[in-house]
């Protein structure tokens, strides 16, 4: 189990590192959060509320997070097939959900440079003070919420594995998501049929917990169904992952050669 | 001596698709029932044209691939059923620019592998620099891969399949676009990983390479095994006396036809080179059958006429396209 979690650690800094230096990536994370956040501003200033131009902030930033996970994180797959380093990790002997999901939480991970912009952005062309009531809530529901869309990434990243169209379909997956996860728009605003597919999906309630912590009322419950959820993904993954590695190694998905 | 790898009857369908909007499948049988075993410390050697089988066949010994039918053994374990305890106890290389991490350092690639293979932490460093300075990469190391030569990325390669000393290595093409002093030190430490005791397997299309380093080779070709041998075997059982090759200016099926005739040939194969071409004719022991070929010859504007001993190549181009025997194995 040591092993496994110095290898899974190594895997996280490595794969930051390598994506990091990608440029491609950076400019995703870094200009996507400043349109959102432009939209987002000019779509809650009438609110005057600053509060809700913080979490307007935020909610950009997850959409930033979240459309690096979907389309990132399956273009750095795809790539690593193209370069046979696929090939190469499932050779390993180290289970591939340990080597895989690494690669999706340093992708989310990235996302980190997307918080920074939206915030830093609002902050300095907008003036718009980063006003947050409960601190700490705030900063704990950051490292969970990050993992939440890391691991929804997992989730959908095993099919990737499998299928090798399958990035298109992550891309698909972009603006649902945001949408149903109320990055944007709070989910009260939404019709009530897609209530019960966003309590199913982790960023939601992460989401929640960052919004409750800017406005000041619990984020605590919030936070913990966030981390609950994350944790099913992540079992629902390997189990998936497992699934479709057979099935890859079946029929010949795994590398393009 | 222990058997090491064991392919029994190995075979591999791939489906792919057809069409755009009227879709259908096709199936492509890559590898036909190949069977054949390596001893411990051997080097041995898949030979084939580009298709054959090779890789498909290297694939399914390290656990990428499920074959369709047929069974595979690394080290007395089967490779479907077994897959994690072979991963561990083999190396995998293959060639071209493919399967290292660009933007990470040569060492950072190394230190990961090296965790993916559970290399001890107290012992990983001392290893990663031993392997440097044997692929001839140390002072080099900090830099990233994506400024690396295809050469020195070879060397990675080989670096990083041997990290956790694996006592079996598979070698899929390794010096593919090297240049040729790079291919040179490449060959230089394959032969040095047979004489550390490993066991390799290593496919190429590249005769004198084969003809160097490997103690067997088997001639792959179609998904099937042609000939199996040492390769003194596979050049006496195609061309036991010497090789005649004449250059021509223009040649027709007839004056060919008339030249596999002659009493002694045991083939003929037809090479073009430039603005002319040149014909190759493989002898049986003892014949003379140069005159005879001139003669049949007769009206054909001729070039220079030499006479060699046979070769790997002479061997293996016969093979593969029919002209020689079915198989020596």
């Amino acid at each position: 189990m040591t092993r496994l979690l110095r290898t899974m650690t190594l895997g996280w800094k490595l794969h930051f590192k390598q994506e990091s230096r990608n440029p491609f990536f950076l400019w995703i994370v870094v200009c996507t959060p400043v349109i959102y956040a432009t939209m987002a501003y000019f779509l809650f200033q009438g609110g005057q509320k600053q509060a809700t131009l913080v979490a307007a902030a935020v909610g950009s930033a997850m959409m930033g997070i979240w459309s690096l996970t979907t389309t990132a994180a399956a273009a750095a797959l795809q790539r690593q097939r193209r370069l046979g380093i696929l090939e190469l990790l499932v050779a390993s002997p180290t289970p591939f959900w340990a080597t895989f999901l690494p690669i999706t939480l340093a992708i989310a991970t990235i996302g980190i440079y997307s918080l920074g912009t939206g915030l830093l952005y609002v902050r300095l062309l907008f003036g718009v003070p980063v006003s947050v009531d409960d601190w700490l809530a705030f900063v704990v529901a950051v490292p969970p919420t990050i993992l939440s869309i890391g691991m929804l990434g997992f989730l959908m990243g095993s099919a990737f594995v499998r299928f090798r169209a399958a990035w298109m379909v992550g891309n698909l997956f972009e603006f649902p998501v945001w949408t149903i996860c109320g990055f944007l728009i709070p989910l009260a605003l939404l019709p009530g049929w897609v209530a019960p597919i966003a309590w199913v999906l982790a960023p939601t309630w992460g989401m929640n917990a960052l919004r409750n912590a800017a406005l000041g009322t619990s984020a605590w419950p919030d936070i913990a169904m966030c981390t609950l959820l994350s944790i099913v993904y992540a079992v629902l993954g390997g189990l998936l992952l497992k699934a479709f590695l057979r099935m890859a190694r079946e029929r010949a998905t795994l590398g393009l050669t | 001596m222990t058997t090491v790898v064991e392919a029994v009857d190995l075979r591999r369908t791939y489906r792919t698709t057809t069409g755009t909007f009227r879709r259908g499948s096709v199936e492509v049988e890559a590898v036909r029932g190949i069977s054949f075993e390596i001893q411990e410390g051997e080097l041995f050697g898949l030979l084939g044209p580009n298709g054959a089988g090779k890789t498909t066949t290297i694939k399914m010994l390290i656990t990428l691939l499920i074959p369709t039918s047929g069974t595979a053994r690394v080290l007395g374990h089967d490779v479907v059923e077994d897959a994690k305890w072979v991963r561990q106890h083999i190396g995998y290389v293959f060639g071209g620019d493919r399967g290292l991490y660009e933007r990470l350092s040569a060492l950072d690639n190394l230190r990961y592998f090296a965790e993916l293979y559970g290399v001890d932490p107290k012992v990983q460093r001392q290893r990663i620099h031993e392997l440097l300075e044997l692929v001839g990469l140390s002072g080099r190391e900090k830099e990233r891969v994506e400024g690396y030569s295809r050469g020195m990325r070879q060397r990675l390669h080989i670096a990083r399949g041997i990290l956790h000393d694996p006592p079996v290595v598979f070698l899929d093409e390794p010096s593919i676009g090297v240049d040729p002093v790079g291919a040179r030190e490449l060959r230089s430490m394959i032969a040095g990983l047979r004489d550390a005791g490993k066991t390799v397997l290593l496919t190429t299309h590249y005769m004198f390479e084969a003809d160097e380093l490997c103690d067997r080779i088997a001639v792959v070709a179609h998904g099937q095994i042609l000939a199996e041998g040492t390769p003194r075997d596979l050049k006496q059982g195609v061309a036991e006396g010497t090789v005649v090759e004449i250059e021509v200016y223009g040649i027709d099926e007839t004056a060919l036809a008339g030249v596999r005739a002659i009493a002694g040939v045991t083939g003929v194969t037809i090479e073009e080179r430039d603005q002319a071409q040149v014909i190759v004719v493989q002898t049986a022991t003892g014949a003379e059958v140069t005159q005879a070929i001139m003669a049949r010859l007769d009206g054909v504007r001729l070039g220079r006429v030499t006479t060699r001993e046979p070769t790997l190549e002479d061997a293996y181009v016969a093979l593969v396209t029919d002209h020689g025997p079915a198989g020596l194995a």
